[in-house]
This record gives C-alpha cells, sequence and structure tokens, in this order.
C-alpha cells in the first residue's frame, strides 16, 4: 500500500472529502517528521513509536573497493512497534 | 514533549476545522488502515517519509538473559521501518 492507496481508503471509512483525507495523511507524517526534526519523541498507542539516534563519526570502508572513507556523525530514526501492532502482526 | 495521538487530533482539528471527537475518529481510522493492511503481511510505503515493513523472523536459538538458560525462540512476524532519504537529511538537518 502507498500514500494515494492510504488516502483513499481513508477517504471511503471515514467518510470524507479527498481533499481532507489527504491533508489528513500528509499532516500525520509531516507533524511525525518535524517532531523527529526536532529530536523529539514520537509516541503512538498501538502504532509505534520513534525515537532519534546519534551516531557518532568512524570510519568505514567502501565495500566494493576496500578504500577507506570517513563517516561522519549522523542521527537516524529508531522505530519501535507497539504492542497491539505486534500482537496483531504476528499471528 | 514526544509528539502524541493527541497532537495529531488538535493539528487536524485546527487545520481542516473539524470537531475533535470527529479529527480523533479520523485519525484512528487513518491509523486502523495501516495496521490492518500490515496485519495482512502487506508493506505500506508513504513517500518522503518511509516504508513499514513486515519481516518473517526464522525460528532460532535465544537465552534468557535474566537466567541464562538456553532456550528457542519460535518463528514470528515483525514490523521494521525503512527510513526514506528525504527523512533522514530532514533529521540531520539538511
Amino acid at each position: 500500500m502507498n500514500k494515494l492507496e492510504l488516502v483513499e481508503a481513508l477517504r471511503e471509512e471515514a467518510g470524507i472529502t479527498k481533499n481532507e483525507s489527504e491533508v489528513v495523511v500528509n499532516m500525520v507524517f509531516d507533524e511525525m517528521s518535524n517532531a523527529m526534526a526536532n529530536d523529539d519523541r514520537v509516541e503512538i498507542r498501538g502504532f509505534c513509536s520513534f525515537y532519534i539516534k546519534q551516531y557518532k563519526a568512524y570510519t568505514g570502508r567502501n565495500p566494493k573497493t576496500g578504500e577507506k572513507v570517513e563517516i561522519k556523525p549522523k542521527k537516524l530514526p529508531f522505530f519501535k512497534f507497539g504492542k497491539e501492532l505486534k500482537e496483531r502482526v504476528d499471528k | 514533549m514526544p509528539l502524541t495521538k493527541a497532537q495529531l487530533v488538535e493539528s487536524i482539528h485546527n487545520q481542516i476545522g473539524l470537531t475533535k471527537n470527529k479529527s480523533a475518529e479520523i485519525v484512528e481510522t487513518c491509523l486502523e488502515i495501516i495496521k490492518s493492511t500490515l496485519e495482512s503481511g502487506e508493506d505500506v510505503l508513504i513517500s518522503g517519509f518511509g516504508k513499514f515493513c513486515v519481516r518473517e523472523k526464522k525460528e532460532r536459538r535465544g537465552r534468557n538473559p535474566a537466567t541464562g538458560s538456553a532456550m528457542i525462540l519460535a518463528p514470528r512476524k515483525v514490523v521494521t521501518f525503512k527510513c526514506s532519504g528525504k527523512l533522514k537529511d530532514m533529521i540531520n538537518g539538511k
């Protein structure tokens, strides 16, 4: 399922217009992105949570050429799925 | 302050002017659609955000960290998240 299909499914199930549905879906993911960009956690009960993990700089290697490369410090989102989703997916 | 469902409801209420009750219902419906899609084993791809994937884990030997005794972990299904390049750049302030 992609974003368009999600918008369509939400429009149908919630009985709202396509435009509203699109605004809602975009907003949900934009808000999550913004929170993470601000280093905030995201906690959606029953679905998932995200927090930002900070990685230090390290010297890596290009696996193809074996060349040494400097990896800069970076931040990545760490995803944890919620209890309800966990139980429902693993049945 | 972590972002919670209440805040999503508040934003939708402000943005489209639906009542708070209706906004809450829509957020729940939206999450429910994603959850049941994952439940059916289908991945959910949100462009610009990331991809929620369902992965099958094989049975493996594990250890109870508390007692140290060996045990067999049953095969199971988990949900993983692959962050999109756009979100990664946003988080790293690019």
